[in-house]
């Protein structure tokens, strides 16, 4: 990692530690964006996202993943997601496969870093072992979906720099449009166009850009639902790939919040029991 | 239609012409002019898939293909190292900046080179996936080592993308051009983009010289040798008829106004081809020159016989009437005849041949039009220069006397020539290469050449192996079925490498129990498979994932092997042998070949076919013309023989010449019967009607040479030279179109001269009833058209 991006990475996570301890104060005043430049109104928007999503602590839930081709196959990945949130730091995830059943109980466990690369573990039954995935790879497809590691992974401010682009109506739903700019040149994109409702600062749609800049995929989010009477979910998210005309469809179809995870249930130890 | 309705029209339209010149001109300019604006509708398609209908079988297979795995299309950039190999600093620095660099080109998916190639190693207990040469500033010797020996061992590299001996190198651009039916700009956009980009290294690195090959670059050579030949082709043809028509009408005013007439000729064709939503490709370039070939050959009997009657003291008026009234209705058979023979072209099982076809016809009937309409609009109003004809030598009386003096050895000989010939046509093969469609001297093609010579040829095939059960590719039988096919590629000659999934998973295999080599082999756990497999995608950077090589679910796979450039009998071959091993070491599964190659290996068979029904509707639909023309069945059976001779003469000697029948020969039978027809149907005529005014066999012969062998003299060395003109394009199609066309026209004349005449001594001795003259053309019947045919007899003769 270049001098530059540390530097960057540091000053992000000063500001989330400075969101975090302002937290409570912050989400009950008025959220006011007037008068600041492009780039400042988009952090500050990214910010204001990040801050309304703390507190959830952890989650458990059940996902469907369904790939579909141009020539009309489609295949079905299921599995189990638990979640834990991390307060100085990017949040810990376990997936658990259950479908394909080849892959039937090989598991994935991340730590997600704010300044440095991901850590990612997958257990594989088959051998009995716990194998360290190099995470500087982290832009290819998830499970061969459209999605990569890189569209599922946890929202940080420090992974994007942001320019706000202009006030949209997408779906008859008021918008901010924002730019957001990965900060990691192993990223798989150079830009990402987010749309977020001004209400509740939820994503709607994201566009992807690949390396030559072109479109590469489009992801929507649909079926909110309202959890802890805080957080929202979608319940279902599209990726469609514009190049290749495939897409993959992610279903939500249960999911549980303060479910009592530990940190403890997020290590390379329990990785092998997790079922 | 009775002959005094058919007289009449002709006497309506002649006198309008003759009496409102300047309102037929003006008519004509306007309609022109309406009809030309058309051509603002033309666009090159710069495409391979032009050759190929829509349900083209071995087409629908590829872009099954091509949605169930990712599209293969790619731009080759060929790194080729002046001195030394590519394994050292600069050389692999400068693979790695230009991999990085490609990514950038327009349309691109992935990008593959021996730097970005995804290494696996164990370490201690981990996997580590990652490129072979990660930084620009961290190449050293120790790098460059690692580098060299896993480019010349590992299967996936070595003879794809770099040379085993590393004097060569490729990075591989694979492209996603947008679902729709004009992808010229995107393709040349993205040809100038790679060529811009290697025009830089090769400055930044003077020890580096770039080739660039793939199917965006053939499709790039479609378009811009298609461009060359249209600036190049047409305008020395016109410079061509500009000469050849100074020659014969001897009159600057009458080349002028035949040049307009042909001018407007072409430009009315293409116009109409645009209003109709033709465009323009390989195929329908040629269609400027087989129409200004063939309004030469009406205007020139026109303009001839003009000039003819001026000599003859006529007035202008009375000229132009002769004229006209001389040449309509032969001129109307011909082009007809040549219509007709365009026109079967729509049988042809490749759509831009049928378009080839169907716009020449039209040309050839809007020449016709305008020969008959503008062409003595323009006479009337314009003077024209008679000058004192030139001496009168007689060669083709002397020519008719020799013929009928050696009759009884030129009937034996020419027989026995033409039987020669004709036994040398099974020789012919056919062949249709898309690489060798572009001639050697041709970027492309020296690209193409270059990569053959140093690491592979250009031609791939895509095998797709179908599992038919989810996640099927985790089945140890079939990961070995794959394994087993690939090496059994492997082993064939024709193939210098193979790209399979049973590589990936002997090597993950490997790595994934601490670089053993004992465990460089298949597991034979379905599980172990599926989570060696998910554990690699999950390793893999953008763009190099292996959606190429997996379809969603994993019940299928796909196989590339790279050939040879092969020809399309040894591609149907290979396809055939590797059907043939699939029923007998894995019957059960299914497997599909498939690629732009393959394509090709199979148009020329496929449209062989649909060109022998095209040859039989031509030949049928012209002997029945012929037989009407004539009026006369047994001169119409006669006549099948000069008819059907040449090209089969000529074929025999194209098996000398070439050997290779590629789409660009397919349709030239069907397109010269309509055309060497014509020969035939004047000296028939003539001789016919020479028969009927009570002279023997002889006697018409002399008579037939004398009236039409000049003008057939002439004609045919019109369209032998425009024909001709053809070879000098550097698309092989069209210049070895040209060439045997060129040849059976001209051999058309030779049978039309030797044989024809020998033959009807020994079959037409009978003499000829006068009933049967009743029945005949009112041309002959009339006092005023016996002086008329006098005329055109003197007129010939000069």
């Amino acid at each position: 990692m270049n001098a530059l991006t540390k530097l960057t990475s540091a000053m992000a996570a000063t500001f989330v530690l400075t969101a975090a301890i302002n937290v409570q104060a912050e989400t009950s005043a008025a959220f006011d964006i007037t008068g600041l430049s492009a780039e400042d109104k988009g952090l500050a928007i990214a910010k204001e996202r990040k801050n309304r999503d703390l507190g959830w602590g952890d989650s458990t839930s059940n996902v469907i993943m369904t790939l579909r081709n141009s020539q009309g196959e489609e295949s079905i990945r299921e599995m189990r997601m638990k979640s834990l949130e991390v307060n100085d730091d990017g949040d810990k995830g376990l997936t658990i496969f259950d479908k394909p059943r080849d892959v039937k109980g090989t598991a994935f466990l991340t730590f997600s870093h704010v300044d440095k690369a991901d850590d990612q573990w997958l257990y594989l039954p088959a051998l009995k072992r716990v194998k360290r995935i190099s995470s500087r790879n982290k832009s290819g497809p998830f499970m061969g979906s459209e999605f990569s590691y890189e569209d599922l992974s946890s929202f940080e401010v420090e992974k994007y720099s942001f320019k706000f682009l202009a006030e949209e109506t997408v779906n008859g739903v008021a918008t901010y449009k924002i730019e957001q700019i990965p900060t990691d040149k192993n990223s798989g994109y150079t830009r990402q166009v987010v749309w977020l409702d001004q209400e509740h600062l939820r994503g709607q749609q994201v566009d992807f850009y690949d390396r030559k800049k072109s479109l590469l995929k489009t992801l929507t989010f649909s079926d909110y639902s309202l959890h802890l009477d805080k957080y929202w979910r979608p319940m279902k998210m599209n990726m469609v790939n514009h190049q290749t005309k495939k897409s993959t469809e992610l279903n939500t179809t249960s999911l549980e919040f303060r479910t009592g995870l530990k940190d403890s249930d997020f290590n390379k130890a329990t990785l092998k029991r997790a079922r | 239609m009775n002959q005094y309705q058919n007289k009449n029209l002709r006497k309506i339209w002649i006198n309008s012409i003759v009496n409102h010149p300047w309102l037929i001109i003006l008519m004509v300019i306007a309609i022109v002019a309406a009809v030309s604006y058309g051509g603002k509708n033309l666009y090159f398609r710069a495409d391979y898939k032009v050759f190929f209908d829509k349900d083209f079988p071995q087409m629908l297979a590829h872009e099954e293909m091509q949605r169930l795995f990712n599209n293969n299309d790619n731009a080759a950039l060929i790194l080729v190292p002046k001195e030394g190999t590519v394994y050292t600093e600069p050389m692999l620095g400068l693979l790695k900046e230009l991999t990085d660099e490609a990514w950038q080109t327009p349309f691109s998916t992935r990008v593959d080179s021996i730097t970005n190639y995804q290494h696996t190693r164990a370490e201690e207990d981990d996997l580590v996936v990652e490129d072979l040469i990660l930084e620009r500033d961290a190449i050293n010797s120790q790098s460059i080592a690692l580098t060299q020996q896993v480019s010349t061992t590992e299967p996936a590299l070595v003879n794809r993308l770099v040379s085993p001996d590393g004097k060569a190198a490729v990075v591989n651009i694979t492209i996603q051009l947008p679902d729709k039916e004009n992808r010229t700009a995107e393709i040349i956009e993205i040809t100038e983009y790679v060529k811009a980009m290697t025009d830089r290294y090769a400055e930044k690195y003077p020890n580096a010289e770039f080739y660039h090959t793939g199917i965006i670059l053939l499709n790039y050579s479609f378009a811009t040798e298609g461009q060359k030949d249209m600036l190049t082709l047409v305008p020395s043809m016109y410079l061509l008829i500009i000469l050849m028509l100074s020659v014969m009408l001897r009159s600057i005013t009458g080349m002028l106004m035949t040049l307009i007439v042909i001018l407007f000729s072409i430009t009315a064709t293409m116009g109409t081809g645009g209003w109709f939503g033709y465009f323009l490709s390989t195929g329908t370039i040629n269609v400027p020159i087989v129409v200004m070939t063939l309004a030469v050959a009406d205007c020139v009997h026109l303009v001839a016989s003009a000039q003819f009657a001026m000599r003859q003291g006529k007035t202008r008026t009375e000229a132009v009437k002769f004229a006209m009234d001389l040449n309509l209705m032969p001129v109307f058979i011909t082009s007809a005849t040549t219509a007709i023979g365009f026109l079967t072209l729509i049988f042809s099982e490749s759509p831009i041949l049928a378009d080839f076809g169907e716009m020449s016809a039209m040309g050839v009937m809007i020449a016709f039009l305008l020969s008959v309409s503008l062409l003595p609009a323009l006479m009337m109003v314009i003077p024209m220069q008679v000058k004192a004809e030139p001496e009168h030598r007689g060669g083709m009386e002397n020519l008719a006397d020799w013929v009928i003096k050696h009759n009884k050895k030129v009937l034996p000989i020419s027989a026995a020539l033409m039987l020669f010939f004709a036994c040398l046509v099974p020789l012919n093969e056919i062949n249709d290469e898309s690489t060798k469609y572009f001639a050697p001297s041709t970027d492309f093609r020296q690209s193409v050449d270059k990569q053959e010579e140093l690491i592979s040829g250009m031609s791939i095939i895509n095998w797709a192996l179908f599992s038919d059960e989810a996640g099927g590719i985790n089945d140890p039988k079939f990961v070995q079925v794959i394994a087993d096919f690939s090496e059994w590629l492997r082993a064939q000659p024709e193939v210098d490498h193979v790209a399979t999934i049973a590589d990936t998973i002997k090597r993950l295999n490997k790595s994934m129990n601490g670089d053993d080599q004992d465990f460089y082999r298949l597991p034979q756990q379905r599980e172990l498979n599926a989570q060696y497999l998910l554990m690699y995608e999950m390793s893999l950077p953008y763009g190099l994932d292996l959606t190429n090589q997996l379809n969603i679910d994993k019940s299928s796979t796909r196989i590339v092997s790279t050939q040879k450039n092969l020809g399309s009998k040894e591609y149907v071959e290979l396809e055939e042998r590797a059907m043939a091993w699939f029923a007998s070491h894995a019957p059960s599964i299914r497997m599909t070949a498939a690629s732009s190659g393959l394509m090709f290996a199979h148009i020329g068979e496929t449209n062989m076919d649909s060109m022998i029904v095209s040859m039989l509707v031509a030949l049928i639909l012209i002997s029945v013309l012929l037989v009407f023309a004539l009026r006369s069945v047994r001169l119409g059976m006669i006549s099948l023989i000069p008819n059907i001779a040449p090209a089969a003469i000529g074929f025999g000697i194209w098996a000398l010449i070439s050997g290779e029948i590629n789409l660009g020969l397919s349709v030239v039978v069907s397109m010269t019967l309509g055309i060497i027809v014509d020969d035939t149907v004047h000296f028939l005529s003539k001789y016919q009607r020479a028969r009927q005014d009570g002279n023997n066999t002889e006697e018409a012969i002399r008579y037939a040479f004398s009236s039409v062998g000049r003008a057939m003299t002439i004609t045919t060395l019109v369209l032998c030279t425009g024909f001709a003109l053809l070879t000098l394009s550097a698309f092989r199609l069209n210049a070895d179109m040209g060439l045997a066309t060129a040849i059976i026209i001209f051999v058309a004349l030779v049978v039309d001269f030797l044989f024809l005449p020998a033959f009807l001594l020994l079959t037409d001795k009978g003499v000829y009833s006068k009933s049967k003259i009743a029945n005949d053309a009112a041309d002959q019947n009339t006092k005023t058209e016996n002086e008329k045919s006098e005329l055109l007899d003197v007129l010939v003769k000069n």
